[in-house]
């Protein structure tokens, strides 16, 4: 007894002694400054980056390898504290944001039969597609939520889920767990989208659902800036071209198209600088402005849809975007959740 | 002797096939052999930390227990010497030869006690091998132990551009494969005695 004490303690004591004298004697020096990146990074792990976690993306950055803003969901501030590590200067962070390609809840899109099992999309699938009448369509019980490690999602009460935008960090892991594939990520800043994946017939659309793409090409025309096409019967925006003006989501016989960017502001005319020209009036896609040649040209705030038109195209930088309380406008709240905003106008031209 | 030497090494390589017919180091088997590159960086560093283990094991066996009439704590203090002796070794490579443990580092801490390797310096024992002997099996062991990793690998990376019916997909596949692969190895069985 004794003796076995002894000699695997004594073994124990050498080996630990002789480790511990080795790595002192045999130290790798290791940069400090990859420790430094490895507490900067989320530490999350969610691969979003597109290497196996954070130490090996940590270290990508470290030897140069991958750039300071490979981290997708560190967003800005990380970018920043990455590049003074390094001593690079800082690139613009890629900002991406979940959004959900259908929004067709319980009240808008129709059942074929009711499902009931294991509160799962990808359990649900199984059984005929999960019960929603459109194949496309959001099943509502929520993956998505579940995979979200940031709890930047919840379902509203119309069983869709919702992505609190402040909270997304872009991580995309919410995209796979979606059986129909309804979770793109969408570039922050580009706020209009056609909530919609279906590439059925506008006839079989609204058989099945209130609020999903028909391809009535409305939105392809009234667009300004030539961003939208439809193919396959479902409308696209070209993010490099929609400059987020919003007359597509006005005039969207569906409401399929929304605009995520909150409460727009009005566009308001400074007496100083407005010379009279005219080109306001005429570029107004709501005939929110009128004037006449050489004198002042007012908005009529409830018809202004916040387009930006105005204020791009004035030569004299008449044109200011207020906030939505500029012309006094009461009751209208910043609501801090994405919620999306149909823009409602009864006159466009 | 060096008939004893080759039936020794024909013996632990093949017809004892540590995987195949042992049974022995299942995990790095099945974990590692997905791509070719990491199976031989595997085989290396098993080959690696085979020999040098056994070796200081039947070092230490000679030296400390059997003198003191310790035997029966061989297993105990075999984990406590090959686990101390590859964290040395990890430490001494990676300051010597920067480009080695790129090579071997991530499998070193991966084997440190293995059963392919604890299961060496156990066999030694049992068979009361010389130091010469202890040398061969360790070596032969160890590539036996990567030639089946490499055949699997091969398998594997071929297997993976079939189409296999789901229900095979994935491990499924994997296991099934290994058992015909140790089928076959079984046909090796009575070429030597042992």
């Amino acid at each position: 007894m004794l003796a076995a004490i002894l000699a695997l303690g004594g073994m124990g004591a050498v080996a630990g002694l002789g480790l511990g004298l080795a790595a002192k004697r045999f130290a790798v020096e290791v940069d400090a400054r990859l420790e430094e990146i490895l507490e900067a990074l989320p530490g999350i792990n969610c691969g979003a980056c597109g290497y196996a976690g954070c130490r090996p993306c940590g270290e990508a950055i470290h030897t140069g390898a991958a750039k300071v803003n490979a981290c997708p969901v560190g967003g800005e501030g990380t970018v920043q504290t990455l590049a003074r590590i390094m001593g690079v200067e800082p690139e613009a962070a890629i900002a991406q944001v979940a959004r959900i390609f259908c929004t067709g809840g319980v009240e808008e899109a129709r059942r074929s039969f009711a499902y009931q099992g294991m509160g799962d999309c990808n359990a649900a699938v199984l059984v005929s597609g999960g019960g929603k009448a459109c194949v496309f369509g959001c099943l509502g019980l929520g993956s998505c939520v579940e995979a979200c490690p940031y709890d930047a999602m919840y379902m509203n009460a119309n069983a869709i889920p919702v992505v609190i935008d402040d909270k997304c960090t872009g991580c995309t892991l919410c995209a796979p767990a979606c059986p129909k594939d309804l979770i793109e990520m969408v570039p922050t800043g580009s706020d209009v989208q056609v909530l919609c994946h279906s590439t059925h017939k506008g006839s079989e659309v609204k058989k099945v659902c209130t609020v999903g793409c028909i391809a009535c090409d409305i939105c392809v025309k009234i667009c300004p800036y030539e961003a939208i096409t439809v193919t396959a019967h479902l409308a696209e925006i070209d993010y490099g071209k929609c400059t987020n003006c919003g007359l597509c989501v006005a005039k969207c016989p569906d409401d399929t198209i929304l605009d995520f960017s909150g409460v727009r502001p009005k566009s308001f005319i400074l007496e100083a600088s407005c010379t009279g020209c005219t080109w306001c009036r005429d570029v107004c896609p709501t005939n929110a402005i009128t004037g006449e040649q050489d004198l002042l040209h007012v908005v009529a705030p409830e018809r202004c849809i916040g387009c930006y038109m105005c204020k791009d195209i004035c030569p004299e930088d008449a044109v200011e975007m207020r906030g939505p309380n500029a012309y006094g406008v009461p009751g209208v709240q910043v609501v801090g959740e994405a919620t999306p905003n149909r823009l409602t106008l009864v006159q466009i031209r | 002797m060096a008939g004893e030497l080759a039936l020794i090494a024909v013996s632990a390589m093949l017809v004892n096939n540590f995987v195949l017919a042992r049974f022995l180091g299942i995990c790095p088997f099945l974990g590692v052999s997905r791509r070719m590159e990491s199976a031989v960086g595997m085989s290396m560093a098993v080959l690696f930390v085979m020999t040098v283990a056994s070796l200081v094991s039947w070092l230490v066996q000679r030296l400390i227990l059997a003198p003191f009439g310790l035997e029966y704590l061989r297993t105990i203090t075999f984990i406590l010497v090959i686990a101390s002796l590859v964290q040395l070794v990890e430490m001494v490579v990676q300051k010597t030869s920067p480009v080695l443990y790129q090579a071997l580092g991530i499998f070193l801490p991966l084997i440190t006690t293995n059963c392919a390797i604890l299961g060496v310096a156990l066999l030694v024992q049992q068979k009361d091998y010389g130091f010469l002997q202890t040398l061969t099996f360790a070596v032969a062991a160890s590539l036996g132990f990567g030639l089946a990793l490499v055949l699997l690998a091969g398998l594997r990376t071929s297997l993976a551009l079939a189409a296999l019916p789901r229900a095979f997909q994935g491990n499924a596949i994997v296991l099934i494969t290994a058992g015909i692969l140790s089928l076959a190895f079984m046909g090796f069985s009575g070429l030597v005695r042992g």
